[in-house]
């Protein structure tokens, strides 16, 4: 199969036109928090699409892994981001080139974007050779590289670009200024200051020095004596001057399509790892997930919400992890607990993996089997907006009505306090019923709540955030199965001050 | 060109790391006095010798290499301070020339304010010369000898002329010739100031030359303004490089004088303090470091020389021998000398390895590879954690950072608990040092502890006592003496409260 994107495998896959919009639960979730961390620093590359178009196919997962799983090696991670840092020089001096007037030097900067691009093909097509990459998506990519790298135009524009750059470093001229004239010469050989200076102090040399150097701004523009000087000395090696003008005609269209895509998609790959790099640094865990799209069974070990660990690491401190599973007909986790006791993050994890999955990413957790899914929902509470009419109930019901018409068995819900406006007769009742119609989809869900009885309806598994036993103030943010009785928070407080049923009736004389 | 009078093959380091009890060390020691006293005013004097004091010196033969630089220098104490003074004035006349560190810095003032200091320093360097053709027959130390030689073969007199050649060559010259080549987009690049040939060669072979070189030559409009500046940026960009040199040049000189300075600083505070105690009529003599490992800790009229620069009158010195003794117990009356013993030891060791003059009329003594102090403190700052807590928790640091032949002093440690309690943590963790071979000092008040040491008659212990005459007069001594149980605070008490035989000394505090 030819080469045609490190991003996906067939044609078909690829995104169309703009790319898809951001979808509904991409705050909820908070993973527009996880995109911009991924993507930070690479605007140039427009990755955010990417992020953007979930895969619809198990191999189109499997073709992203071999790659991203390859590409985590620190030889060809070193590869590619050299590659990517010739490609992002040859841009900035085209750039130049184009925005300068004066000749001479639009053809000096052409000259360098050249010289980088040359440097960026032959060095990637090397160390790639080199390290004969075994994802089909990288190794096909070598083949187009190689095909390339080795054709005779391309030779022919290394050999041309070393040449024209070995004459015009000969091209060696002094210049002389007095008073306001200056002239421009030839150089002969004059010695320099700077060699006789160091040498007569030598002797007092110690250790690291300060560098005085001024750090004068690049050139961005050429002023008029800049323009005289240069103009002085393509006059003395005109030869040399000629040159350059036929190369920069004869190469003006010297990039080529596929190797420039290439070096946009691949900073997919490379922004992942990145990112990834960093959390790991922090004492978490990734790992490539098992992805069906027909089992349900889904598990996580150690695998947390990665939004909340980029914010946290930030601060310097690490966020809690959670495991979780579903076996057999289970389908719905029923999430209960204290406050601020980490349920919405238990929730927002579940979905996070589920959608890195979905794009090819390492998901966070030491270990995962997780479900392709084709739509995820997510209803979570909203800003009340004062210009809309209908009471809060019945936003809430609007909209899980408009998520259960959508949804389909394949589908990912997240549901998050639904209803905790409404009396507690009514939000039990409106629970169970939302519950019964998910449970009857078949829909794999995670519903957060305040209401213990929703947690014991059939293919529902109940979970607890829990507390520390001796400091019940304080949340794990672990979040357990177990069967919500309601008793666990009162139990540690009691002991806590030694009020315990069995305390009381130790310390209670008769 | 190294100094080197510090160490015999490298330089002093200001940045070493101190020794992560420095501060405990500091005041336990009341090292403050000791620092203050050495360094008179002079701020860059204090912190060398802190440093040096603190960074104690393990090798025998790097203790002697200084013992000998610092024995030359009071013998010469008018040379040696002749030499500080022209670092002092190179070190500090360096920062009264005016400077680049304003915005409008450019390159020719950097060139032009190097070629200044430059100037200054190869007048310094002449003075620093004249001050070694006369003197360098007077010292004989090591140290000395090599610095001396150092310099006369360095700073030759045809040196010195070809640099002052150089310098003002570089002031005057008639256009600025720079050689450059076409680096990333055709600009200029790899500027570097040359040496114009000759003037009057060169307008000669101008005339009369055959290959006259080509040139091109562009006048500047009086009025072109930007034009001039550019110009002037483009010089600029010519001379970076070669007034980069200069002033890393100018660094590397004054560095030499910084360093002189540097490696001479704690020699002429070991000479103040050496004055200091000179008038007072106090002994100071040269101590004899033996090797590691050894117990061989033994001194004749040892004092404290931090309480000496106190005090108007004299102080009292101790005698001890304790050869093959690991572990010396003191007990004995409140205010009678106990911890100013103690602190004549601790002070006397970092004194001996810094390579200085010990304050008695000998000392000797096994050198250790860390000196640490447990002393009771008076006030608990943590609030958290109660007085015991906090005792513990320092001893815990210490022993994170001990090994063997290290000392550690005690100082009534661990009696912020009941005698028991506290005696049996003080056994407990005395008994564990001495297995690990490290010297221990311990001063204290329970009885119990020390009398249970007593009993044992470990060959390698010996017990001191503050001494007290019948009728309770005390003479500040330590005395030889085993343990007993009471500490006189009965006198104390009847002194300070019933106003029996007043004293000055009696609105102290109690303690030792």
């Amino acid at each position: 199969m030819s080469f045609h994107s490190i991003l996906y495998e067939r044609p078909e896959d690829g995104i169309k036109g703009q790319g898809p919009a951001v979808p509904d639960f991409f705050v909820d979730l908070n993973l527009n928090q996880i995109v911009d961390a991924i993507i930070a620093g690479r605007e140039e590359y427009g990755l955010r699409p990417f992020f953007l178009a979930p895969l619809k196919s198990v191999d189109a997962i499997k073709y992203r892994h071999e790659i991203m799983q390859e590409l985590e090696s620190a030889s060809l991670h070193d590869a590619v981001q050299s590659f990517s840092q010739s490609m992002h020089a040859m841009r900035e001096y085209r750039g130049r080139s184009d925005r300068i007037l004066n000749v001479y030097v639009k053809q000096g900067w052409f000259l360098n974007a050249l010289e980088a691009y040359c440097e960026a093909v032959s060095r990637l097509a090397n160390d790639l050779a080199a390290l004969a990459p075994k994802s089909r998506g990288l190794s096909s990519f070598l083949e187009y590289l190689k095909k390339y790298s080795e054709s005779g135009d391309f030779t022919l524009l290394v050999a041309e670009t070393k040449k024209v750059r070995a004459d015009l470093s000969g091209a060696k001229y002094a210049l002389l200024i007095r008073g306001n004239q200056f002239s421009v010469r030839k150089y002969e050989g004059e010695a320099e200051y700077s060699a006789e200076v160091e040498k007569t102090f030598e002797k007092f040399k110690q250790g690291a020095v300060k560098d005085y150097r001024i750090k004068f701004s690049d050139y961005l523009d050429v002023n008029h004596i800049e323009e005289a000087a240069l103009d002085f000395v393509a006059k003395q090696y005109p030869e040399v001057f000629q040159s350059l003008e036929s190369y920069c005609s004869k190469h003006a269209d010297y990039l080529d399509k596929t190797i420039a895509t290439f070096d946009r998609e691949i900073q997919f790959y490379a922004a992942t790892i990145d990112l990834v790099a960093q959390v790991k640094a922090s004492g978490l865990q990734f790992c490539y997930p098992g992805v069906s799209d027909k089992s349900k069974e889904v598990y996580s070990h150690e695998g947390f919400d990665l939004a909340l660990a980029i914010k946290l690491m930030h601060e310097n401190s690490s966020v809690v992890w959670n495991d979780f599973f579903l076996k057999g007909n289970e389908r719905i986790f029923v999430v209960n607990g204290p406050n601020q006791g980490g349920k919405t993050t238990f929730a927002r994890a579940f979905a996070q993996l589920h959608y890195l999955a979905s794009l090819g990413c390492p998901v966070p957790g030491r270990d995962a089997q997780l479900f392709l899914f084709d739509k995820i929902f997510t209803h979570f509470e909203r800003e009340e907006n004062i210009n809309d009419l209908r009471s809060k109930l019945e936003d809430d019901l609007v909209r899980i009505h408009i998520i259960l018409n959508e949804s389909t068995p394949s589908s990912i819900i997240v549901v998050n306090e639904l209803f905790s406006s409404s009396a507690l007769p009514d939000a039990v009742f409106l629970g169970k019923k939302v519950l019964e119609r998910i449970i009857e989809l078949d829909a794999v869900c995670v519903y957060v709540t305040f209401l213990d009885e929703l947690s014991s309806l059939e293919k529902t598994v109940s979970l607890l955030s829990t507390v520390k036993p001796e400091n019940p103030e304080v949340c794990t943010y672990k979040i357990v199965r177990r069967p919500a009785d309601g008793l666990a928070y009162a139990q540690a407080i009691a002991n806590k001050y030694q009020l315990s049923y069995e305390r009381i009736k130790e310390r209670v004389r008769s | 060109m190294k100094v080197f009078l510090m160490h015999r093959d490298h330089n002093f380091e200001m940045q070493r790391k101190l020794p992560p009890n420095e501060q405990a060390l500091t005041q336990d020691l009341e090292l403050g006095v000791l620092l203050n006293a050495m360094a008179g005013d002079d701020k860059f004097l204090l912190e060398v010798t802190r440093k040096a004091i603190l960074s104690s010196l393990i090798d025998l033969d790097q203790i002697m290499y200084r013992q000998g630089t610092l024995k030359d220098c009071l013998k010469n104490p008018h040379v040696v301070r002749d030499i500080y003074r022209v670092a002092v004035e190179t070190t500090t006349g360096e920062k009264g020339i005016w400077g680049w560190y304003n915005p409008y810095n450019s390159t020719d003032q950097i060139l032009g304010r190097s070629v200044k200091v430059l100037s200054l320093c190869v007048g310094k360097l002449k003075e620093l010369r004249g001050i070694v053709d006369q003197h360098a027959g007077e010292f004989e130390s090591e140290g000395f000898r090599a610095l001396f030689a150092m310099l006369k073969e360095e700073l030759s007199d045809e040196y010195l002329v070809g640099v002052q050649g150089l310098l003002s060559g570089m002031e005057s010259s008639d256009g600025t010739l720079i050689r450059a080549e076409l680096g990333e987009g055709n600009m200029g690049t790899k500027y570097a100031l040359c040496k114009q040939q000759d003037k009057k060669q060169g307008r000669m072979g101008r005339v009369f030359g055959k290959n006259e070189p080509r040139q091109f030559t562009y006048s500047l409009d009086a009025q072109d303004d930007t034009g001039i500046e550019m110009l002037s940026k483009l010089r600029d960009r010519g001379i970076n490089d070669v007034a980069n040199t200069l002033a890393q040049s100018a660094d590397h000189v004054l560095g030499f004088f910084t360093s002189l300075r540097m490696e001479l600083a704690f020699y002429v505070a070991c000479m103040n303090l050496h004055e200091l105690l000179a008038r007072k009529g106090e002994p100071t003599c040269f101590p004899l470091p033996l090797g590691r490992g050894g117990r061989a800790e033994s001194f004749e009229g040892l004092y404290d020389a931090s309480l000496a620069l106190k005090l108007e009158k004299r102080v009292m010195g101790n005698d001890l021998n304790a050869e093959n003794k690991d572990l010396v117990i003191i007990t004995g009356a409140n205010r009678g000398g106990k911890s100013t013993f103690l602190r004549s030891i601790g002070l006397a060791q970092l004194m001996m390895q810094c390579g200085a003059f010990v304050p008695a009329k000998s000392f000797s003594s096994d050198v250790c590879l860390g000196l640490f102090t447990h002393f009771k403190r008076e006030e608990d700052t943590t609030m958290k954690s109660g007085k015991l807590d906090e005792e513990l928790k320092r001893m815990s640091d210490i022993v994170d950072h001990l090994s063997s032949d290290c000392i550690v002093l005690f100082n009534e440690s661990f009696a912020a608990t009941n005698e028991r309690e506290g005696s049996e943590i003080s056994r407990q963790i005395v008994s564990a040092l001495l297995e690990k071979r490290v010297k221990v000092f311990f001063v204290t008040h329970q009885y119990e502890f020390a009398q249970s040491i007593y009993e044992k008659k470990m060959p390698n212990a010996i017990f001191l006592r503050a001494e007290r005459k019948t009728g309770g007069e005390r003479t500040f001594r330590v005395v030889k003496g085993e343990p007993l149980q009471t500490s006189y605070g009965e006198d104390l008490y009847d002194r300070i409260f019933l106003g029996a035989a007043p004293s000055p000394a009696s609105a102290a505090p109690v303690t030792s």
